[in-house]
């Protein structure tokens, strides 16, 4: 299913506006130094994330896929990404039985100051992805 | 005898009631065919047998007045279901329990008599005997139940008004529920993989099994169809195919009450019901819930906890 040809892979990033996109964002002004494998896709809250979002990632090419909200009790809409724990938490226990390593699919919490943990986040998934491959289920 | 008691049943409530939706003979002896009763003469037409496979709850979302449902074991966990969604309102639905031993599967049935057109069947308590052009067979009912019923935990209906039988506890173990789960978390992903590839390959996406499935209730505005947004295309290919199949799995978590209905109308003889067995066995390990067995339940994906006892932060 990989789309992405050459040593850098197509990851998939869905982030929330109020937190994750802004770790992300403070990240870059404080220039740390990120992979360049991840294509970020801001979505209003965690809670936006359909799992089908995912799904439909990793069926058209990408190699894995990142979903990032608030930290829980931070969320900005109060309870969106403890609906998302849920969703998220039930997809990480279905990707494996139909066959697709969990390992490619992460979800995390990030807020808006924590430049540095979003560095080490997005690091430590697309090494781990490196370390998996391109996607070869199909 | 329990068809007689049913049939006295329908006859109390009708006045009551707009219609009562029960099974009739169909086609052949093999078939039952669903029928929406509105007048006395009709109860006559009334069977019960083995051969009563369809969920007959399925219909109760779409009706504006009251009506009657007879109902299986397992069909009367859906009826729980749509009242823990709100979809039905409980006082505009009479619930007629049919305690049951068993269905069989048309297909199973089919194959064990090569496919010879039947005559006739006769119905017993846990056989059925079946005349073909060539012959007398009886055959054990457990040999060609569909998988569900091997399984079985609610032989009785977890909710009615009115009792048709006996009530019946299950004898099989609790465990057994989720075995074919279990034996395919057992293999590797390499090999999980190529099953799923292999089954949902099959695919043709007639989309019986949506059609089927009292839980999609999304009716005209399924996803699967919609241009905007346009979630699967025309394509035929197997990426389409999987897409539609993680769509219903996924609009179906913790909320399949496992009726079986997808697999026994799929043309391919997917196991299409497999995703979300899998889904609800996570449901109860995680949330301790299971679909279709008390009212006063939520669904899972509907409500949270703030600080959740068993979902634990993933590190990378």
């Amino acid at each position: 299913m990989s789309e992405v040809k050459g040593k850098e892979l197509r990851i998939v990033g869905f982030l929330c506006n109020w937190c994750s996109y802004g770790g992300a964002d403070t990240a870059g002004v404080g220039r740390f130094k990120q992979p360049t494998d991840l294509r970020i896709i801001r979505v209003p809250c965690s809670g936006r994330v359909d799992p089908m979002f995912v799904v439909r990632a990793l069926i058209t090419g990408a190699d894995g896929v990142l979903v990032s909200g608030c930290h829980p009790r931070d969320c900005h809409y109060s309870d969106g990404n403890f609906y998302a724990r849920r969703r998220l938490e039930m997809l990480k226990r279905l990707l494996p039985f139909l066959g697709i390593d969990d390992k490619r699919f992460h979800y995390t919490w990030v807020s808006a100051s924590e430049g540095a943990r979003w560095q080490q986040v997005v690091t430590d998934f697309t090494t781990r992805l490196h370390a998996l491959g391109p996607m070869q289920n199909k | 005898m329990s068809t007689q008691k049913l049939k006295e049943i329908i006859n109390k409530v009708l006045p009551d009631v707009e219609t009562v939706i029960c099974w009739q003979e169909g086609f052949d002896k093999l078939n039952v065919t669903p029928i929406f009763i509105t007048s006395p003469e009709q109860v006559d037409k009334v069977v019960w047998n083995a051969a009563c496979a369809q969920n007959l709850a399925s219909y109760l979302p779409a009706q504006k007045k009251k009506v009657g449902v007879v109902v299986k074991g397992c069909d009367s966990r859906t009826i729980v279901q749509y009242m823990q969604e709100g979809l039905i309102d409980r006082n505009n639905v009479v619930i007629i329990g049919m305690p049951c031993k068993g269905i069989i599967s048309k297909k199973k049935v089919q194959k064990a008599i090569n496919n010879e057109p039947v005559e006739e069947i006769t119905y017993t308590d846990d056989s059925i005997k079946v005349k073909t052009p060539s012959g007398e067979k009886t055959i054990a009912i457990k040999d060609v139940c569909p998988s569900k019923c091997t399984s079985c935990q609610y032989p009785t209906p977890v909710i009615s008004d009115q009792l048709a039988a006996d009530a019946i506890q299950s004898d099989k173990p609790a465990d057994s529920v989720y075995a074919d789960v279990a034996e395919l978390e057992g293999k590797t992903l390499e090999e999980r993989w190529a099953y799923f590839a292999k089954e949902f390959d099959k695919c043709i996406r007639c989309y019986a099994c949506r059609n089927a499935c009292p839980m999609c209730v999304c009716q005209d505005s399924c996803i699967a169809e919609t241009r905007d947004p346009h979630w699967v295309t025309q394509k035929l290919n197997f990426d389409e195919k999987l897409m539609f199949h993680m769509i219903h799995a996924l609009h179906l978590a913790g909320r399949c009450v496992e009726c079986g209905e997808c697999e026994r109308v799929c043309p391919m003889e997917i196991p299409v019901a497999k995703l979300k067995k899998k889904i609800n066995k996570e449901m109860k390990e995680l949330f301790d819930y299971t679909p279709g067995v008390n009212p006063e339940d939520k669904p899972p994906m509907f409500v949270f906890n703030v600080d959740e006892a068993k979902i634990k932060e993933h590190k990378l």
